[in-house]
C-alpha cells in the first residue's frame, strides 16, 4: 500500500494559523477577528503583524459573528476564531441568520473540535458541529487533517465567496500530507487505492484510516483510503466510484454519528448505491475529561475500531 | 431638500402602504412600522447620502442602513420603493409566495436596499458594527445607522455590541433605538422593564440624545445633530420616543397592534385617516 512517514507532529490549528498570516501578506481584504482566544487559536503573527485588521471582541461570540457579516458586507474577508463549541452552538442563530441565509462571505475557522482538546471536558468539546453547521444552506463544511492540509484549506477558503466552516484541533498529530498539496474544496483525495473495503475518513481520523489499513494488510485485507477533507459539498462521485468498486464503507471522524462524516455518506449511498455501511464515530454521548489519547480509546475513535468495523462491514457484504 | 411638510406627505403615503400591505395578507407587524415612519421617511428622503437606482452590496461612500428589527418591514419597503429602490408596484407582493419581499427582511433573492437577513432579533447593531468597521478600513467616509426596537433591548447580543462600540471607538456609527415602550406581549415596563436607557447608554460609553419619533422637523433635526456627532470618538445613540401605531387613532399607543392586521372595517377607517398623497400602489 501507499506509504505515509512523517517527520514532525504538529497541531492542525498552526496550520490554520500559519495560513491565515500568509493571507494577511497576500490579500488586504482578509481580516480576522478572535473572542478572547488568540493564543489557541493561533493567532497572534496575524494579529501582530496586521494590527488594524484584527478585531478582538472579547467574550461575545453572538456579536463576533455579526460583526463579521457586517465587514463581509462592505467587501472584506472575515476569519472568525474561536472554539468549535463556541463558534457554532453558541452562535447557531447568528450564523443561521446573518451568515447564512444572508450568504455573506465569512469563514468561521473553529479550532479545539471533537474530544481531542482532552482536560476541559464536555462543556469545551464539540460532537455535533459538523452535523449544525452542514444543515445551512450555503455553508461548506471543511474538516482537513494535518497541518499541511489545515494550511492550505486556510488559503483556498479565502478563494471561494460564501460562507465556510473550517474546523481543526489542538493535538499534535502527524504531519503525512505533502506541503505543497493542492486543496480544492469539494474534492476527495484518494490517500490509498484498494479492493475490499472503502474507509472515508475526516480529520485526525485519516491517520489512524491508514494505520488501520496497515494492520488489515496484515489480515489480507485490501483498503481503500479516501480523505473526505469537506464534508459538504460532499465529493459524491469519488464515493460512488470507490463504492462501486468495493461494494462497502466504513467511516471514521471524531464527531458524532448523528450529523457527521457517516450519515452524509450513508444518505448518500442509501439513494444511489446502497451498501453495507460501519461508522467509527460516537453515539449519543457527551464527552469528558481526558487525555486526548485515553478519550480516542475510551470513544473508539482510532486504527483498532477502524479495523473493527471493517472486519464487521466485510462479513455484511458477503451475507447479502 | 425636500421642506418638511413634503416629508410628511410622503410619511401619509408610507402608512397607507404599510396598512394596506398587512391587510392584504392578513399578516404583519403594522404597529411598530406606523410609529417608525417618520424615522424611515427622514432617513431615507433626507439624511442619508445614498444612490437609490445604483444599489450596490458594498455601497461604497454612500451611508447605509441596517433595520435590525426586521418586523418593521413594511414600512421600510415602502420607503425604498417610494424612494426608488424597486419598484412601487412590487409592494403588492409583500409576503406572498416567489416575492423578493419576504415577511422580515432578506437579501436572497437581492432585493435592491436590503444588505442583511433580520428579524431573529439583537444582531443588527453588530452587523452595523461590522459594516463601519470596514467603512473605516476602507477609507470610506460614508456613515452606518441602524434601528432597533426598544423590546428587542431584552436580547444580551446588543449589550455586547454597545461594549464594543464604545471600547473600540466607532464612531462612524448612529444606532436609533425605538422608544415605544411597547412589546408583543405588553408594555415593555411590565414584560421586562428597561429602566433608563439614556443612562444605560451613556453608560457603555455612547454619545447619547433624545429625540421625538413622530414629529417631522424633530426627527430631522435629530438626525442631523447625530450625525454632527460623529467622528468624535463615540458611537451616537439616539433614544427615539416614538408612539406605536401612530398616524391611526384606534392603533395609537397600543401593544395590540404589534402583530395583527386590519379587517376590512378597520382598514376602512384606517385609511380615512391618512391622505393618499402619492398614490397607492
Amino acid at each position: 500500500m501507499t506509504e505515509f512517514t512523517f517527520t514532525e507532529q504538529k497541531d492542525t490549528r498552526s496550520g490554520f494559523g500559519q495560513g491565515l498570516l500568509e493571507l494577511g501578506r497576500n490579500n488586504p481584504k482578509v481580516v480576522a477577528l478572535c473572542a478572547d482566544l488568540t493564543g489557541s487559536l493561533k493567532m497572534e503573527a496575524f494579529e501582530k503583524e496586521f494590527p488594524d485588521r484584527f478585531l478582538q471582541t472579547g467574550i461575545a461570540e453572538a456579536n463576533m459573528i455579526g460583526i463579521a457579516a457586517g465587514l463581509a458586507t462592505g467587501g472584506h474577508i472575515p476569519f472568525t476564531g474561536t472554539f468549535a463549541n463556541f463558534s457554532t452552538g453558541r452562535v447557531y442563530d447568528q450564523i443561521r441568520q446573518s451568515v447564512a441565509y444572508s450568504e455573506k462571505n465569512v469563514k468561521i475557522c473553529a479550532s479545539h473540535a471533537g474530544l481531542t482538546l482532552g482536560e476541559d471536558g464536555a462543556t469545551h468539546q464539540i460532537l455535533e458541529d459538523i452535523g449544525m453547521m452542514k444543515m445551512l444552506p450555503h455553508m461548506v463544511v471543511i474538516n482537513p487533517c494535518d497541518f499541511n492540509q489545515t494550511r492550505a484549506a486556510t488559503l483556498a477558503v479565502a478563494k471561494h465567496h460564501g460562507p465556510v466552516y473550517l474546523r481543526f484541533g489542538r493535538p499534535k498529530v502527524p504531519v503525512f500530507t505533502p506541503a505543497e498539496q493542492e486543496f480544492i474544496i469539494g474534492q476527495a483525495i484518494l490517500m490509498n487505492e484498494g479492493t475490499d473495503v472503502s474507509i472515508f475518513a475526516t480529520g485526525h481520523l485519516v491517520w489512524e484510516a491508514i494505520q488501520a489499513a496497515i494492520l488489515l494488510q496484515k489480515q489480507g485485507i485490501s483498503a481503500e483510503i479516501i480523505n473526505i477533507h469537506t464534508i459538504k459539498p460532499l465529493d459524491k462521485a469519488a464515493v460512488l466510484r470507490s463504492i462501486a468498486k468495493t461494494g462497502c464503507a466504513v467511516t471514521a471522524e471524531e464527531h458524532m454519528m448523528n450529523g457527521g462524516l457517516g450519515d452524509s455518506i450513508a444518505q448518500l449511498l442509501a439513494l444511489e448505491h446502497p451498501a453495507p455501511v460501519e461508522m467509527v464515530a460516537v453515539y449519543d454521548k457527551f464527552g469528558e475529561s481526558g487525555t486526548p489519547a485515553q478519550l480516542m480509546d475510551k470513544y473508539g475513535l482510532n486504527a483498532s475500531s477502524i479495523v473493527d468495523k471493517t472486519l464487521k462491514v466485510i462479513q455484511r457484504k458477503k451475507k447479502s | 431638500m425636500p421642506a418638511i411638510q413634503e416629508l410628511e406627505k410622503i410619511a401619509s403615503q408610507v402608512r397607507r402602504d404599510v396598512l394596506r400591505m398587512v391587510h392584504a395578507v392578513q399578516s404583519g407587524h403594522p404597529g411598530g412600522a406606523l410609529g417608525a415612519t417618520e424615522f424611515f421617511v427622514s432617513l431615507y428622503f433626507e439624511i442619508m447620502n445614498h444612490k437609490p437606482g445604483q444599489f450596490t452590496m458594498e455601497g461604497r461612500d454612500e451611508d447605509l442602513f441596517f433595520l435590525s428589527n426586521g418586523h418593521l418591514s413594511a414600512a421600510w419597503y415602502s420607503v425604498l420603493a417610494r424612494n426608488g429602490y424597486f419598484s412601487i408596484s412590487e409592494l403588492s407582493t409583500f409576503r406572498k409566495l416567489n416575492s423578493r419581499l419576504q415577511g422580515h427582511p432578506a437579501t436572497a433573492e437581492g432585493i435592491p436596499g436590503v444588505r442583511i437577513a433580520s428579524g431573529s432579533l439583537g444582531q443588527g447593531l453588530s452587523v452595523s458594527i461590522g459594516a463601519a468597521v470596514s467603512k473605516k478600513l476602507n477609507g470610506d467616509k460614508g456613515l452606518v445607522f441602524t434601528l432597533m426596537g426598544d423590546g428587542e433591548m431584552d436580547e444580551g447580543q446588543i449589550w455586547e455590541a454597545a461594549m464594543y462600540a464604545a471600547g473600540k471607538n466607532v464612531d462612524n456609527l448612529i444606532a436609533t433605538i425605538d422608544n415605544n415602550g411597547q412589546q408583543i406581549d405588553g408594555p415593555t415596563d411590565k414584560v421586562m422593564p428597561l429602566g433608563n436607557l439614556k443612562k444605560k447608554w451613556e453608560a457603555f460609553g455612547w454619545d447619547v440624545i433624545e429625540m421625538p419619533g413622530n414629529d417631522m422637523a424633530k426627527v430631522v433635526g435629530g438626525l442631523n445633530d447625530a450625525r454632527q456627532r460623529c467622528g468624535k470618538g463615540k458611537p451616537v445613540a439616539i433614544i427615539m420616543h416614538s408612539e406605536m401605531g401612530h398616524g391611526v387613532d384606534f392603533m395609537a399607543g397600543t401593544h395590540h397592534w404589534h402583530g395583527v392586521p386590519p379587517d376590512n372595517d378597520q382598514l376602512a377607517r384606517a385609511l380615512a385617516q391618512l391622505d393618499e398623497t402619492l398614490g397607492d400602489y
